[in-house]
């Protein structure tokens, strides 16, 4: 029970976290309980589904397709958190200003929570999946129905807590620093999923490794210790990256932040319609 | 960029004939051998045969690979060129039975 409990709540960590951080991230834009719930439940479907045919799905492309399909589901995370952090990046300076209290336009507020529940879509599937594999292995090597259901929950309970706790924490941060903070943890992410894509796509031969290992901080901090797993999913820290997984996470931190000075600079040329001057 | 992205593609596919494949078979929770010699210096295909029922998560820190194998199916993980060493592997989902090393030289 404990090991697949533990099992459970490893896969669980990193959708929890990041749906604890995107939801907070949201909190201005109005229905994104229901959008963020969408997006659990068609990644849940979603795992499903892929869990069925991975045997289909781990022989295709001359037996890399899990790389492939891993490394396209990050790659559209990525593009959905970028997309996501440089429209917020101008939404947020208007509401620290106090230009407006809440999103303009209804329209507005629902293509970007229809992001947002695609990256939660993407992350509770790739995770999902796995899981649901493993508790079909337990099922298939005759564990009690029980001990599976109750280790199961205790994993899924665990990686619920710390989800919501970084959400609870992240809520109490003065509205001041909030988009910042929100902003710089998105952007962090993105950026190990960068990485992670990156490794991928490495793994199935689809890119060189370039230097591989860059770097080997191991003995300091390994990626199985709690701070090294809880940074890996955090901030896509990585004890051994290659020379290309580096390049992607850096990349990718670039162009966002980029994007988002971009958006933050341009204002808009005519008066703002509906919004009281700022100071 | 478009262009210069091509190249790195087809890096990969050329390269492809002369990487030696090394299997790898998954039976009751161990791997077989569970210790694999490959050249050191040379990227290497493992070929990784899960023979068992359920599925198993091929894992390993040193190698910086993560792969899910479902059970009764085959598939490929590409590691190396790497420098002479061990590197051990296990099998996340059955820890305590699938462990292993690759032994590059």
């Amino acid at each position: 029970m404990l090991g697949a409990a533990i099992i459970v709540f490893r896969e669980t960590l990193e959708a929890a976290l990041l749906i604890g951080i995107v939801a907070a991230a949201a909190r201005s834009l109005p229905g994104r309980g229901r959008w963020i719930s969408l997006g659990v439940l068609a990644g849940i479907l979603g795992a499903v589904v892929l869990a069925t045919s991975a045997g289909y799905v781990s022989e295709l492309a001359d037996g890399v397709g899990q790389e492939v399909l891993n490394a396209v589901v990050l790659a559209a995370a990525v593009l959905m958190l970028a997309w996501h952090n440089i429209w917020m990046s101008r939404h947020a300076r208007e509401m620290v200003d106090g230009a407006r209290a809440v999103v303009r336009q209804v329209t507005e507020g629902s293509r970007e929570l229809s992001a947002v529940a695609l990256v939660v879509a993407l992350a509770v599937l790739r995770e999902g999946s796995e899981t649901a594999l493993f508790l079909y292995g337990m099922v298939a090597q005759g564990e009690a129905a029980v001990q599976i259901t109750l280790g199961g929950a205790l994993g899924l309970a665990g990686g619920a807590v710390l989800g919501l706790g970084l959400y609870a924490g992240l809520l109490r941060v003065p509205v001041r620093h909030f988009f910042s903070v929100t902003a710089l943890m998105v952007l962090l992410i993105a950026a190990g999923m960068a990485g992670q894509c990156a490794r991928f796509l490495i793994q199935g031969d689809l890119l060189p490794a370039l230097a591989a290992p860059l770097w080997d901080t191991s003995a300091w901090l390994s990626n199985d210790s709690v701070l090294g797993s809880l940074l890996h999913v955090l901030a896509g820290y990585d004890a051994r990256p290659s020379g290309m997984q580096a390049l992607f996470y850096f990349a990718t931190l670039a162009l966002i932040l980029a994007g988002m000075r971009l958006v933050r600079e341009a204002r808009p040329a005519g008066p703002r319609l509906g919004a009281p001057a700022a100071t | 960029m478009s262009r210069l992205l091509l190249c790195l593609l087809a890096l990969p596919a050329a390269a492809l004939a002369a990487t030696p494949e090394i299997p790898l078979v998954i039976k009751d929770h161990r791997f077989e051998p569970a210790e694999v010699r490959v050249p050191a210096g040379t990227k290497v295909k493992l070929v990784v045969d899960n023979r068992d029922a359920t599925p198993e998560e091929f894992e390993s820190h040193e190698l910086n690979r993560e792969k899910v194998i479902p059970g009764g199916s085959k598939a490929s993980i590409f590691i190396g060129p790497l420098n002479p060493g061990r590197y051990p592997f296990f099998g996340e989902f059955n820890e305590a039975t699938a462990k292993g090393v690759v032994i590059a030289e």
